[in-house]
């Protein structure tokens, strides 16, 4: 079972944070990688908000690939940041040769910049990544996590900690900061398992991870392998919900609370007492493959900056939402959020439930959806 | 205790041998009409001499001649064996057997007598009635067993004959052999597959006795959500137009029998099995009706709709169902266009002449005479004129409330049929029911059953994993039978299926096991084709039918589909799954690497 942290924050925050509750809740990972995705960027990314910021990781020859596409894309890096690094030789982990953290400018073509992208923008923001991706996954030179204004993604596989000391994220006043951070520490399962593997994912202005074992995986993929080119890779099972999630929302349109109607329907019986039943019965129906069917908790960033939360139709996963300080955390364990906000009211703390989609909007309000 | 085998008594093969010294090869000097034929024995003149095997003549010292070039019962598949000294002569085996294949006749029997104070031994001989089996290929003993079950002293029962000539007995006259039942296909690949992805602390298991489980499929075209008429009014999606038809039913669906193949009592049984688990279990299985029409008060009551009306090439029955439209106070769950059928592909309904009864004759309105359905339904020849022509006018007919789905048998060429009818513009096909060469069927040629059709599973396979390359899953439901069940294990038969990419199974012939039927695919029985069904299923001889117990078969359909929902929830429950796992093929393994290769799961040893 992995172990989720998650932070909304009215001001931007340090990963330390994220690295301190997963601290808290080691004995839920296994050491054997970290992965975060950082939104809504304050720190030394903080005046390039609008500007398409790619996080890669990899080798010379991918650096050198990557550069050549992206300026034949037309693209022109605005502001590239190298994080000072700790070379001692007594990290473990699967340390890259290269991390690329850039702001590119848009191709001429394109170039017009408001709070989101256009929508032929993110066309080609997501092409673009995935042409990278392509490219690089020859040979295996590299990885390309996200290609998007204003967020951040880093994945290593290794010891959270050394990873910490690495990119020095144990500073408490960082180059990284954010009012979103969404983290992920690995039990892992299967040691062959790849960076691409390790959640949060991201798409297209949506971030997710989950918990769990997703049990109608092979369904989910194939279906989801048909719904949009951008659904690739599949190396993870969590992978799936990001791409529900998108389905959903991003391109059938339908209001946020439906997501929860696709991945966890009601029951037959209690459907029919609804007055929605037919509409409930055609989603279920349309979308009987994007159904979640196992133990897992789904945490998600919006592109509007709201986060999300759903739970398994049984509830089998845990995880708790707290607040303190202009900050909302959720974590799957309680000493996660100890370790954070050990002040707060406990007995505030929600717990979402089985049949309810809990939302944290951008005022730090945590509405309940019930399904 | 000795028991004497009938066929082989002793006077009788020394008679016979006596005229095979005398003759001319056995070929029997004082039968002139065997001379005069000049070929072995034949059924119709063994038919015609009318003579058991044996001494059974009323004069106790008169033994017919037998030849061994005449038809005996060591031809036949069953012989029987009886102890007289344990009969005492009741007689119920005799009026049981509904083929006539035993009957009961005088044979002299030596004794040694002795009386008085001293021994003094005295040869005598005494006239005693036994059972004997008919040498009569038209009588042929079936083994279905029937004499056994009645018998008081256990005295009697049939014994397979491993060393049978019927094969060859039973084509004389020119008639190719025609039984009920199933395939005799011995190869059964569902023993090949284990479901081996159980959760074991990747993820918990359920308990399937505390869970809540969604055991429902859709019976209906399905949309893909992109063309699903919706639309949103105030932040909530709401409908805006006409969508598909679909009824979410039970996975497993009581296959197609008619009334007529099947006895009024017996269909009855199994309406009553369905209306009881519909309105009393919260089960909503539905039953098709099978080509042959619906009684007009079943047609014309609330219960209809948890029938699928079936249309197959002879339209019998129809006339009925359309004049009882107008009076039709709820649509049927839906129609099924029958294009062929698993057990007989290729070849039409067939229900002979002797189970034309007067009510079915009423029924399908017809005379009575062997009722054949033609192979195809004249004038659709292609699947595009079939989509055009059949679906559409079965969905106007409803003004396209009810889903109409299409049944065909599995095929080489499956897969093609299910893409054509997968991109049907008009979003009418609402279900693809693929039927296997193990299905059952009231009546057909025997090399249909045992030689013609294909198995299911792959069939089943390729077609979903067809409709996946396309993205199609699910649009239309496949529904999937022929031999499931046939070790009394539907549910994780069912289940295997479902994994494989089926939305539900269509099963039959296990229904009738349940009520009674002891056919099975070793040869016992199988004579639902001869109106002489021993215990009233498949017969329209209403001294037949009066064997079956309506409400009892009803019961036993019931507890077997509330044992088998459990058992679906036992299989559901250590996979982690609450919901049907259609196409989570991931949860099987196979024992059988080629089955493994075919099916496209992994192979476990």
């Amino acid at each position: 079972m992995c172990r989720l942290a998650a932070i909304k924050s009215k001001t931007p925050v340090a990963p330390i944070l994220a690295l301190r509750m997963m601290q808290a809740m080691q004995k839920g990972h296994d050491n054997s990688g970290f992965a975060m995705v950082m939104q809504d960027m304050g720190g030394a990314f903080a005046n390039f908000k609008r500007f398409p910021l790619l996080s890669m990781a990899c080798t010379s020859e991918g650096l050198d690939r990557a550069d050549e596409l992206l300026e034949g894309l037309g693209f022109t890096p605005k502001f590239d940041y190298q994080p000072d690094v700790d070379y001692s030789p007594k990290l473990n982990f699967r340390r890259m040769p290269h991390y690329v953290f850039r702001n590119y400018r848009y191709p001429e073509a394109y170039n017009v910049l408001y709070d989101q992208p256009t929508p032929e923008q993110k066309k080609l923001l997501v092409e673009t990544r995935l042409k990278l991706r392509e490219l690089l996954a020859r040979d295996d030179q590299g990885y390309v996590y996200s290609f998007w204004p204003d967020v951040l993604t880093l994945k290593e596989i290794g010891d959270p900690r050394d990873i910490g000391t690495y990119f020095q994220l144990w500073n408490e006043h960082h180059w990284l900061e954010a009012r979103i951070i969404s983290a992920q520490c690995r039990q892992n399962t299967n040691y062959q398992i790849v960076r691409y593997a390790a959640h949060p994912f991201f798409l297209e202005g949506y971030t997710l991870m989950g918990n769990g074992e997703n049990t109608f995986y092979q369904k989910n993929k194939e279906f989801q392998q048909h719904l949009n080119p951008a659904y690739v890779g599949f190396e993870s099972d969590t992978q799936c919900f990001l791409y529900t999630l998108h389905y959903v929302v991003e391109q059938l349109g339908w209001p946020l609370q439906y997501y929860k109607h696709v991945v966890t329907p009601l029951p037959f019986e209690e459907m029919s007492r609804r007055r929605d039943a037919e509409v409930l019965r055609r989603i279920r129906q349309a979308c009987q493959h994007l159904e979640i069917n196992g133990p897992n908790t789904v945490l998600f960033v919006l592109p509007d900056g709201r986060m999300g939360i759903v739970a398994d139709a049984k509830k089998l996963r845990p995880l708790v939402i707290g607040h303190q300080n202009g900050m909302v955390v959720a974590a799957s364990e309680v000493c996660g959020l100890n370790m954070i906000i050990p002040d707060r009211d406990c007995a505030a703390d929600i717990y979402p439930g089985e049949r309810e989609t809990v939302i944290i909007d951008n005022k730090l309000e945590v509405q309940q959806w019930p399904q | 205790m000795a028991t004497i085998i009938l066929p082989e008594l002793i006077p009788n093969v020394i008679r016979a041998e006596g005229q095979a010294k005398g003759g001319d090869n056995g070929s029997g000097k004082s039968d002139p009409e065997n001379r005069r034929n000049g070929h072995g024995a034949s059924p119709s003149r063994a038919s015609g001499n009318g003579q058991s095997t044996g001494q059974s003549s009323g004069r106790a010292h008169t033994i017919k001649p037998t030849f061994v070039r005449d038809t005996h019962p060591i031809d036949f598949p069953w012989k029987i064996e009886w102890n007289p000294e344990t009969c005492i002569r009741c007689g119920s085996c005799v009026s049981t057997c509904t083929f006539g294949s035993i009957q009961p006749s005088l044979q002299r029997q030596g004794q040694t007598l002795s009386a008085g104070s001293f021994p003094k031994p005295v040869e005598a001989t005494q006239v005693i009635m036994a059972i004997k089996q008919v040498n009569d290929p038209k009588h042929y003993c079936r083994g279905c067993g029937m004499c056994e079950k009645v018998c008081p002293t256990n005295s009697i029962h049939p014994v397979q004959n491993e060393h049978n000539r019927f094969p060859l007995v039973a084509r004389a006259g020119g008639s190719p052999v025609k039984r009920g039942g199933r395939g005799h296909i011995r190869a059964r690949v569902f023993d090949h597959i284990k479901v081996g992805r159980i959760s074991q602390m990747t993820d918990p298991s359920l308990d399937a006795a505390r869970h809540t489980f969604d055991l429902l499929t859709p019976l209906g075209r399905g949309l893909p959500a992109e063309e699903l008429a919706l639309q949103l009014d105030n932040g909530r999606l709401v409908e805006s137009g006409w969508m598909p038809p679909v009824r979410w039913i039970y996975p497993i669906i009581i296959g197609d029998m008619s009334v007529g193949a099947l006895s009024w009592r017996m269909w009855e049984a199994l309406a009553l099995a369905v209306a009881y688990l519909n309105e009393e279990c919260g089960l909503p299985v539905v039953m098709s009706s099978g080509e042959g029409g619906m009684p007009v008060r079943l047609l014309t009551s609330e219960y209809l709709k948890y029938f699928i009306i079936q249309i197959a090439s002879g339209h019998f029955g129809w006339n009925r169902i359309i004049k009882a439209m107008p009076q039709m106070v709820t649509d049927p769950a839906g129609i099924l266009i029958k294009i062929g059928q698993g057990a007989k592909p290729g070849d039409g309904g067939l229900l002979p002449a002797e189970k034309v009864a007067p009510h079915i004759q009423a029924i399908r309105g017809v005379p009575k005479a062997d009722l054949l359905s033609p192979p195809n339904h004249q004038g659709l020849y292609s699947i595009e004129e079939s989509v055009q022509k059949m679906f559409l006018s079965m969905n106007a007919a409803w003004k396209f409330r009810v889903p109409v789905a299409v049944k065909v048998a599995a095929s080489s060429t499956s897969v093609a049929v299910f893409n054509n009818l997968v991109r049907d513009p008009y979003h009418i096909v609402g279900g693809f029911f693929l039927d296997g060469i193990q299905g059952g069927t009231g009546a057909a040629h025997e090399v249909s059953l045992d030689h013609t059709g294909h198995p299911i599973l792959s069939k089943l396979r390729d077609c979903y994993l067809d409709a996946v390359t396309q993205g199609r899953q699910g649009h239309i439901p496949l529904f999937v039978g022929g031999g499931f069940g046939d070790t009394g294990d539907l549910a994780a038969d069912a289940f295997k299926a479902i994994c494989l990419g089926a939305n539900g199974v269509f099963a039959a012939k296990i229904f009738l096991q349940l009520a009674g039927c002891v056919g099975n695919e070793k040869g016992r029985c199988n004579a639902c084709n001869t109106g002489k069904c021993p215990v009233g299923i498949t017969t329209q001889d209403p001294r037949l039918v009066a064997r079956l117990d309506v409400d009892a078969v009803a019961q036993n359909v019931v507890d077997y589909f509330l044992a088998a929902d459990m058992e679906l929830k036992k299989l559901m429950a250590p996979i982690g799954n609450s919901s049907l796992p259609v196409g989570r093929s991931d949860a099987l393994v196979s024992l059988n690497k080629p089955v493994a290769d075919r099916l496209q799961i992994a192979y476990a040893c």
